[in-house]
C-alpha cells in the first residue's frame, strides 16, 4: 500500500511542470490575442481617456513580466483574481459554475454508459445480426450529429412540440430554491437536504441535456466496448472458461467483461474530458450556468484573470481524472503498474 | 424482494411523492398573475452603473430600482405602442425646478414624498453625493455627465435639505434631459457612506451588490449568470404603481430556446427580440403572443468611408457608393421590414430639421459609375468592407449585399470580419478601417447631439476621420442651444445639407427595438437606453 501511495504522489508531481506550463501558456496567449479589455470595460461613449483611466485601474498598464509575477503572487496566496465580466472573483465563479458542468456531465455520462455498455456488449455476442446493425445505426447517428443540433432537436420535440419536459431554464425551474451548498451538485444537496421536490424538479431540468450529451458518448463508449469483447470472447481463457462448463453470465461478466474492461475505462476518462468541452453548446441550448459558457463569455470578453482561472482549473481537472483512471486501472488489472 | 412486493412499494412510494407538489398547483396559478417572466439574451455583471465594467444589460437595474431627479414622459405612437418622449420632461425626486434668468443655473425642489427603502427622506445631501460619484468615478457616466456640461463636483450645491442647485459655466440644453438619463441617479449616500472606506470613498464594493436606493423596484435576489429577481417597492409614491409585483428576469443565452420558450407562454416578455422572430412570432401563434416596437429615437445603420483611406477622400466617390447601396434588398434582408428607410429624400437640401431624415441617395447604378467617371476611378479599385461579428445578425447580410451591388460598379470590397471585442478598437479607437458599418445612436434626441459624436474630428464615433471646419464651427454653436433659439434651425439645417452632400455616412435605415410578449401583458415601452423599463408594465389575467 505504501509504494502504491508513493507511486501516486510520484505521478502528481509529474504532473506539476505541466500545470506550471500551462498558467504560463494561458498568462502569454490571453495577452496576446486581439481585443483589449479595457476598450470592452471602459463601456459605450468611452474615448481615450476614459480608456486609460479603466486600464489603470486594472493594472493592465504594467508589464506583462510584471503583471505575471503579480498574478502568481496572488494565485499562491489562493487569490485568482476577479472576472471583469460578472465582477466577482474567479473562485467564486469557478466554485459555483464548475459542480453544474460536472453534475451534467456525469449524469450524461452516467446515461451514455448505461446504454452504450449493453449495446456493445449484445452486438459483440450477436456479431453481424440486427443488434449489432441497431448498434451501429444508434452510434453513427449520436456521434455525426452536433450537440446542438441534438439538444435544439430534443427541445423542439420534448418540450415545444410535447410539453413533456419542463421549460429548458437552467438547472430549477423558478418555483424552486437552490438547496443550501455542500457539494454544488443539486440532486446531491437537495436529498441531503432532504428536499425531495427540489430533488424531482432538479432530475427534471437534467433530463434533456443529460441525454443531449449522453447520445455524443454513446459513439466511442459503445464501439470500444464492442470492439474489447470481441477482441476477449475470442480469447484463450474465454474459450478455457467455456470448455470447462461455466456458465454463459459467469464467462461474459468475470471473464469477459472484465478484461475488456481495461480499453474502455481508458476512452472513458478521454470520453469525459471531451464532454467537458462539448458542454459549452449544450450550456447555450439548455441556459446552463456552466464553466463552458463562463469561458466562451470571459473569452469574448477578453476577461484575462477568468480564461486563466478556466484554463489552470481544466488542467487540474485533467490531471485528477486521469490519476483516477490509472488507479482504477491498476486495481482491476494487476498487469497494469502505476510505474513509469 | 417479490417481483409484486417490488411493484407495490414503488407505487406507494410515487403516490406519495405527489403530496408535496399539490400544495404548489393553486398557489402557483394564483401566484403567476402579477409575477412578469422576462428572458434576455446577457445578463447583468453589477447592480451599480458606475462601477467601472458595468456592463450595458445592467443599466436596466438603475433604470428600475433607482430614481433621478427628473424623467422622460412616454408618448403613443400611430400603432398603438407606446414610447418614451424625448420632448417631455415629468418630475420624479424633483416635484418641481426653476432655470435662472441667464439659464446658468438649475434649482430642484426635492419631493418630500421621496422616500428611501430604509424609509429616510430623500434629501438634497443624497443627490449631491450621488451627483459626486457620477462624474469621479470616470468612464462612461463621467463621458456622459460631460454631455450635459456636468463635469465637477463644484456644480453641484445642495442649497438646504430639499432644494439642489446645478451650476453651469455655460447654458446648455442638453442638461436637463440629460438629468433623466440612467447615469444621475440617487443613492441613499448615509447607508453608502456607512460602507466606504479609505480606499474606497464612493463605496463601490458594497453598491456593486448591494443597491441603497428609492426607487419602485428593489432587487430581492441575483444568482449572477442566471437570474435576478425584483420586488415592488410598496412604498414607492413617485409615479402610478407598478403592475407586476415580481419581475424575474432570466438570463436565456440561445436566441431559439427564448423563442421557443416564450411562444410556449412559458416566459412573459422577451426583451430585442430580432427581427426574424418578431415577424414570425406572431403569426405562429395566432396573436397570443405580440409584438411591440419602435424606431430607436436619433440612431441610424449607415455604411462609413474612412477618409484618411484613398479614394474615399473624393466625395464623387462616395456619392457613387451612396447611389450604389442596395437600399431596399437591405432592409428586406437584414431588418426583415423592421426598419425605417433612410433613403429616397427628394432635395439635395433639408426642407425641415427632422432626424433622422432619408438623404437623398437611392439606389441607381448608373449615376454611381457616371459618378466614378467624374472622379476618374472608371476602372474602379479595391477596398475592405469591415463588419462587427458581434452585430452580425444584420451587418452580416448587409454586407453582403453591399459587396455585391459595388462589385456591379467595379468595386472589389473584400469582406473583413472583426470580432465584438476587437471592434471598439479597431472602428472607434484606431479608426483604421476603410469601409464599414456603423450604429451609433445618441441617448439625448438633438441632431446636433448626433452631429456632436459622429462628424466632429476626433470624437469616439466619427470613424470615418471627418473633418469640415463648417461642421465644427456649427456644432459648437449650436450644441447648447436652446431648439427655440432664432439660429437653430437654420444651423441644424445646414448641418444636415452638409451630410447629406458630403456623405462620409451613408444612411440605410433607422433601426427597431422590439420586444415580444404574451398578449396579457401591457405598458410595455419602448426607451432610448434600449433597455427595460417595468414600471409601467401591467399583467391582466387570462
Amino acid at each position: 500500500m505504501n509504494s502504491k501511495l508513493y507511486k501516486i504522489g510520484r505521478r502528481l508531481l509529474q504532473a506539476v511542470p505541466s500545470v506550471l506550463g500551462v498558467i504560463v501558456i494561458s498568462f502569454v496567449l490571453t495577452r496576446a490575442l486581439p481585443g483589449d479589455p479595457a476598450v470592452y470595460f471602459a463601456g459605450a461613449m468611452a474615448d481615450q481617456e476614459s480608456i486609460q483611466q479603466v486600464r489603470q485601474a486594472l493594472g493592465l498598464d504594467r508589464s506583462w513580466i510584471e503583471q505575471f509575477f503579480i498574478y502568481v503572487g496572488n494565485l499562491v496566496q489562493g487569490d485568482w483574481g476577479q472576472s471583469l465580466k460578472t465582477g466577482q472573483p474567479v473562485t467564486e465563479e469557478l466554485l459555483k459554475r464548475l459542480p453544474a458542468s460536472m453534475e451534467l456531465t456525469l449524469i450524461g455520462l452516467g446515461l451514455a454508459i448505461a446504454v452504450a455498455v449493453p449495446l456493445g456488449i449484445l452486438a459483440a455476442t450477436n456479431p453481424g445480426s440486427w443488434v449489432d446493425h441497431v448498434c451501429r445505426m444508434l452510434v453513427t447517428a449520436g456521434v455525426s450529429l452536433p450537440t446542438f443540433f441534438t439538444g435544439l432537436f430534443l427541445v423542439y420535440i420534448f418540450y415545444y412540440l410535447l410539453g413533456w419536459s419542463p421549460s429548458p431554464l437552467g438547472r430549477l425551474d423558478i418555483v424552486y430554491l437552490s438547496p443550501p451548498h455542500v457539494t454544488g451538485f443539486y440532486i446531491i444537496d437537495s436529498l441531503l437536504a432532504g428536499d425531495l421536490e427540489t430533488f424531482r424538479g432538479a432530475v427534471a431540468q437534467l433530463i434533456l441535456p443529460a441525454a443531449t450529451l449522453g447520445l455524443f458518448a454513446l459513439a466511442p463508449i459503445a464501439r470500444m466496448t464492442r470492439g474489447a469483447m470481441l477482441g476477449a470472447l475470442a480469447s484463450d481463457y474465454v474459450r478455457t472458461a467455456r470448455a470447462n462448463g461455466l456458465s454463459r453470465a459467469t464467462v461474459l461478466m468475470t471473464y469477459a467483461f472484465r478484461n475488456a474492461s481495461l480499453p474502455v475505462l481508458t476512452t472513458l476518462g478521454m470520453v469525459f474530458s471531451f464532454l467537458l468541452g462539448a458542454n459549452v453548446l449544450v450550456e447555450k441550448v439548455f441556459s446552463w450556468p456552466g464553466i463552458g459558457s463562463f469561458a466562451i463569455e470571459a473569452l469574448v470578453a477578453s476577461d484575462y484573470a477568468a480564461v486563466q482561472g478556466f484554463v489552470l482549473s481544466m488542467a487540474l481537472l485533467f490531471v485528477a481524472v486521469n490519476l483516477t483512471i490509472d488507479v482504477i486501472l491498476t486495481m482491476t488489472d494487476p498487469r497494469v503498474g502505476l510505474g513509469d | 424482494m417479490k417481483r409484486r412486493d417490488f411493484l407495490k412499494s414503488v407505487g406507494v412510494v410515487s403516490s406519495a411523492s405527489i403530496l408535496p407538489f399539490l400544495k404548489y398547483l393553486p398557489a402557483e396559478a394564483a401566484g403567476r398573475k402579477d409575477t412578469l417572466v422576462v428572458v434576455a439574451g446577457h445578463g447583468i455583471n453589477s447592480l451599480d452603473l458606475h462601477r467601472k465594467g458595468t456592463n450595458r444589460p445592467s443599466y436596466q437595474v438603475t433604470v428600475n430600482i433607482y430614481d433621478r431627479l427628473v424623467r422622460f414622459g412616454v408618448k403613443t405612437l400611430e400603432d398603438g405602442s407606446l414610447s418614451y418622449d424625448s420632448t417631455k420632461i415629468e418630475p420624479e425626486v424633483a416635484e418641481s425646478w426653476t432655470i435662472s434668468d441667464d439659464r446658468k443655473t438649475l434649482t430642484f425642489k426635492i419631493s418630500p414624498k421621496a422616500k428611501f427603502w430604509d424609509g429616510s427622506q430623500v434629501t438634497a445631501h443624497d443627490v449631491k453625493w450621488s451627483f459626486d460619484r457620477a462624474v469621479s468615478l470616470g468612464g462612461f457616466p463621467f463621458v456622459q455627465m460631460k454631455a450635459g456640461s456636468m463635469t465637477k463636483p463644484e456644480q453641484f450645491v445642495a442649497v438646504d435639505d430639499m432644494t439642489f442647485q446645478v451650476k453651469l459655466a455655460k447654458p446648455s440644453k442638453l442638461t436637463l434631459p440629460d438629468l433623466a438619463v440612467p447615469i444621475p441617479f440617487i443613492i441613499n449616500s448615509k447607508v453608502a457612506k456607512a460602507h466606504a472606506t479609505e480606499k474606497d470613498p464612493w463605496a463601490t464594493e458594497y453598491l456593486h451588490k448591494n443597491p441603497a436606493g428609492s426607487g419602485a423596484f428593489k432587487v430581492v435576489r441575483w444568482d449572477p449568470g442566471q437570474q435576478f429577481v425584483y420586488e415592488r417597492n410598496e412604498a414607492w409614491a413617485l409615479g402610478p404603481k407598478p403592475g407586476a409585483k415580481r419581475v424575474i428576469v432570466r438570463e436565456v443565452p440561445s436566441a431559439s430556446t427564448r423563442r421557443a420558450l416564450t411562444e410556449r407562454g412559458d416566459a412573459d416578455l422577451y426583451m430585442d427580440i430580432p427581427a426574424k422572430d418578431s415577424q414570425e412570432i406572431v403569426a405562429k401563434t395566432g396573436g397570443k403572443v405580440k409584438v411591440s416596437g419602435a424606431p430607436i429615437d436619433n440612431c441610424l445603420h449607415v455604411l462609413a468611408l474612412n477618409l484618411k483611406h484613398k479614394p474615399f477622400d473624393n466625395v464623387k466617390v462616395r456619392q457613387a457608393i451612396a447611389y450604389a447601396v442596395p437600399y431596399s434588398d437591405i432592409i428586406k434582408a437584414a431588418a426583415y421590414g423592421r426598419g425605417k428607410p433612410m433613403f429616397g429624400g427628394k432635395n439635395m437640401k433639408p426642407t425641415d430639421i427632422e432626424w433622422p431624415q432619408p438623404f437623398p441617395y437611392d439606389t441607381d447604378l448608373d449615376k454611381a459609375k457616371a459618378l466614378l467617371k467624374e472622379a476618374g476611378m472608371s476602372s474602379g479599385f479595391e477596398t475592405t468592407l469591415s463588419y462587427n461579428l458581434g452585430l452580425a445578425s444584420w451587418q452580416e447580410p448587409t454586407a453582403l449585399l453591399i459587396q455585391e451591388s459595388l462589385g456591379k460598379i467595379g468595386i472589389k470590397a473584400k469582406l473583413d470580419k472583426i470580432p465584438g471585442a476587437s471592434w471598439r478598437t479597431a472602428a472607434l479607437v484606431e479608426k483604421r478601417l476603410p469601409m464599414h458599418l456603423e450604429n451609433f445612436g445618441g441617448w439625448l434626441n438633438y441632431p446636433d447631439y448626433y452631429f456632436f459624436w459622429a462628424y466632429k474630428f476626433g470624437h469616439l464615433f466619427n470613424s470615418s476621420n471627418y473633418k469640415n471646419p463648417e461642421v465644427e464651427k456649427l456644432v459648437d454653436e449650436t450644441l447648447h442651444m436652446e431648439v427655440t433659439d432664432a439660429a437653430y434651425t437654420a444651423n441644424v439645417k445646414k448641418m444636415i445639407g452638409i451630410a447629406f452632400e458630403d456623405v462620409p455616412r451613408i444612411p440605410i435605415y433607422q433601426p427597431y427595438l422590439d420586444a415580444a410578449m404574451q398578449s396579457s401583458v401591457d405598458g410595455y415601452a419602448s426607451w432610448f437606453h434600449r433597455q427595460l423599463d417595468v414600471r409601467g408594465i401591467t399583467k391582466d389575467s387570462v
